[in-house]
């Protein structure tokens, strides 16, 4: 069974914030309006988000992508009342709109803020709508969504698959944010296969994942930008 | 002669029924003046309901505010009745004969406005009862669900037992509507038998309530205290908000007590005594709570884990310092200031500290739920929160229909237990006297 996981490289990200746009339109995320945007009710599954580090005079800016990080151990679908949301056996944390009471108990469980409720009925401008994707479904308002690691491309992956008669390979199923990523510093693919381009980054000296000391075991490893690794997403200290 | 004394004792406490008989002018006023609030939040909801949750203050990464603080503070309140006359009543203090109805009606009633709130709170309220369809056990929430349904269901039987005596007065009083009180009467005559069983079922069932109100405040905390957020992983958070509970519950019974006092004119059965025993009581939570606060805030302080540090800093000087300090000064400066002194520990003084109290165990709340939610771990996600016209509309509103179906409730049940205090004159005094003999050596003298 393959354990879906992404790795990022930092020193690679120019911060073009070409996955949040990908991401955007492939899973029809709502277009919310520059005025509840300024109330911050901004919904986007992966948001580029400024890292600052070093002390003044020293500052520097790094850029981190961060979607949902797909915890093995999850904290936010322990405290769902109803259910609604559940890791699958691929290690997707997975969102079932149509049960969602949105109560934001997940929300507020979630460390690293990934989960996005929607405040009003999702709202598509002009020829947004005829650009949505018919493979993702459109949220109602009042539920909470996130981050399915674009979960109808693995469905669709595996069916090409199945009708060519062979295994899934790699390269088969990336989400649209890696795919887009024009710096190339994402990666995705299976950390359970040995051989995969993820699990041999995952292992080098420069891996790291945000907020490990949760112990909420993030499926989204960093690649750190300098020789530093490990810790707590704070940035190197230099 | 026996019916002769009960007689004369009927008679010197029907002042009591005299809500239920007759209703002046003013309640209506009032009444309508509450109603006044309770439809303007009533419009609120329904244009949150068609609008969606943007029309609230709420924001990534506020996504709780106000409803959810409303949630823990009325839930809180809730302890005043059940618990303060369980336990008054397993230890026999007799001066809670005339002051158990009113604060079992608190719970009662407050308890619906807690969930409310959380319905309020809901993205798709509609979807309410999935809690029921796929519940996930894990969820401290639906804890929440099963000890706040146990703990409704038992405060209510709690509430209806003691009332079935006063009841059966009210309908051989003739009073209107017959069929309901006939109805339920269940058939009490007040024999032996009957009098054996209901005070059987009593203690019973405040052994019982006791620790399922504990339970229910425990719970709540652990809405916070199970997630890692920080400031909210705290393990003094089941005991701490229990205090806190019982703490705002004496002040709300208190603040009740003293109305019902001045506008039913029963300055006969609720005596500055009531209010200084119960004054008292405040005194210690106001302490305890204190301390709890204390040491909260000191081992968080000596731990200093910076993410916890954060929140801790953004309540002591940060954003969150002005409801901070106010809550210091409400919940312990003011009320320990007044109730400590016997002589400010008067009616008045009892009202002003349990005031005090309220507005700062509410704050209380408010200062637990949204500083922990505006600083996440993860620094770019900062937000401040500030609500909107609805979230108020619907807070004041939740607060006057309380008031108004407290007072609906005055109108059709005595509001002080009339056959207790009767009880507690006829048997109490002999019994407190044979049990003061029984306390020191000697014979103890057979009673009268
Ligand atoms: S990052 Fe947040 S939303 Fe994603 S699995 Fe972990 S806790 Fe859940
Ligand atoms: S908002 Fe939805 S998914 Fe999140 S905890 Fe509530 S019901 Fe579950």
């Amino acid at each position: 069974m393959p354990r879906w996981g992404m790795v990022i490289d930092l020193a690679k990200c120019t911060a073009c914030q070409a996955c949040t746009v990908a991401c955007q339109t492939e899973n029809n995320v709502p277009c919310v309006p520059p005025k509840e945007a300024a109330r911050g009710r901004i919904i986007s599954w992966i948001s580029v988000l400024p890292q600052i580090e070093g002390e003044y005079p020293r500052l520097s800016m790094r850029p981190t992508p961060l979607p949902c990080v797909h915890c093995d151990n999850p904290p936010c679908i322990r405290v769902c009342p109803v259910q609604a949301t559940a890791i699958n056996p691929e290690g997707v944390v997975r969102q079932i709109y149509a049960r969602c009471i949105g109560c934001r108990y997940c929300t507020n469980a979630c460390p690293y803020t990934r989960r996005m409720f929607n405040w009003y009925k999702p709202e598509f401008p002009g020829e947004f709508t005829e650009a949505l994707n018919p493979d993702v479904s459109v949220r109602p308002k009042g539920v909470v969504e996130k981050c399915t690691l674009c979960h109808h491309r693995l469905q669709k992956a595996r069916d090409e698959a199945r009708a060519a008669k062979r295994e899934l390979a790699e390269g088969d199923y990336v989400p649209a944010c890696v795919e887009i990523c024009p710096a190339g510093a994402m990666y995705f693919g299976d950390l359970e296969d040995h051989n995969s381009t993820v699990a041999a980054l995952a292992r080098s000296r420069r891996a790291f994942k945000p907020l490990e000391e949760l112990g909420t075991h993030p499926k989204v490893i960093y690649l750190a930008q300098g020789e530093w690794s490990g810790g707590d997403g704070q940035g190197p200290r230099t | 002669m026996e019916t002769d004394r009960d007689h004369a004792h009927n008679e010197r406490d029907l002042v009591l029924l005299q809500p239920v008989i007759a209703t002046r002018r003013p309640f209506y006023y009032l009444a309508l003046f509450f109603l006044g609030f309770t439809s303007i939040a009533f419009f609120a909801w329904l244009w949150q309901l068609k609008q969606g949750l943007g029309v609230t203050g709420l924001n990534v990464p506020v996504y709780w505010g106000f409803y959810i603080t409303n949630f823990v503070f009325f839930i809180g309140i809730s302890h005043a009745g059940t618990l303060i006359s369980a336990i008054l009543r397993l230890c026999h203090a007799e001066w809670r004969r005339s002051i158990t109805r009113a604060a079992e009606v608190i719970t009662v009633l407050v308890l619906f406005f807690g969930v409310g709130s959380v319905i309020m709170d809901l993205g798709r309220p509609e979807r309410a009862l999935n809690v029921l369809l796929h519940p996930n056990f894990h969820s401290p929430l639906l804890w929440d669900v099963c000890s706040i349904t146990v703990y409704l269901t038992a405060s209510t039987i709690y509430l209806y037992l003691p009332l079935i005596p006063d009841i059966a007065i009210l309908r051989d009083h003739g009073a209107k509507p017959a069929w309901l009180y006939r109805r339920l009467a269940i058939g009490w005559c007040a024999s032996e038998k009957q009098k054996r069983v209901l005070n059987r079922a009593i203690s019973v069932m405040a052994v019982l309530v006791i620790p399922i109100a504990v339970s229910v405040h425990t719970v709540v905390s652990w809405v916070f205290a199970m997630t890692v957020q920080p400031m909210w992983h705290s393990s003094i958070f089941g005991p701490y908000f229990v205090v806190g509970a019982i703490f705002s519950g004496i002040a709300s019974l208190l603040i009740v007590m003293a109305l019902i006092r001045r506008i039913y004119l029963l300055q006969d059965y609720l005596k500055p005594i009531h209010f200084n025993n119960l004054g008292l009581l405040l005194l210690v939570m106001a302490l305890l709570w204190f301390y709890f606060t204390f040491a909260e805030f000191i081992t968080t302080f000596y731990g200093s884990d910076p993410s916890h540090l954060v929140v801790f800093y953004s309540k002591l000087s940060g954003r969150y310092a002005v409801p901070f300090w106010t809550m210091v000064v409400t919940c312990f400066i003011i009320p320990v200031g007044i109730l400590a002194r016997r002589k400010t520990r008067t009616i008045t003084g009892c009202v002003i500290a349990s005031i005090s109290v309220n507005i700062g165990m509410w704050l209380e709340r408010f200062t637990i739920v949204v500083p922990t939610l505006s600083q996440p771990r993860l620094p770019w996600a900062k937000a401040s929160y500030s609500p909107t016209w609805v979230e108020v509309a619907i807070t004041i509103g939740f607060g006057a229909t309380f008031m108004f179906l407290y007072m609906l409730f005055t109108k059709f049940f005595p509001i002080v237990s009339i056959w207790e205090v009767q009880e507690g004159r006829e048997m109490a005094i002999p019994e407190v006297v044979e049990r003061v003999k029984s306390y020191f050596p000697g014979e103890v003298l057979p009673s009268a």
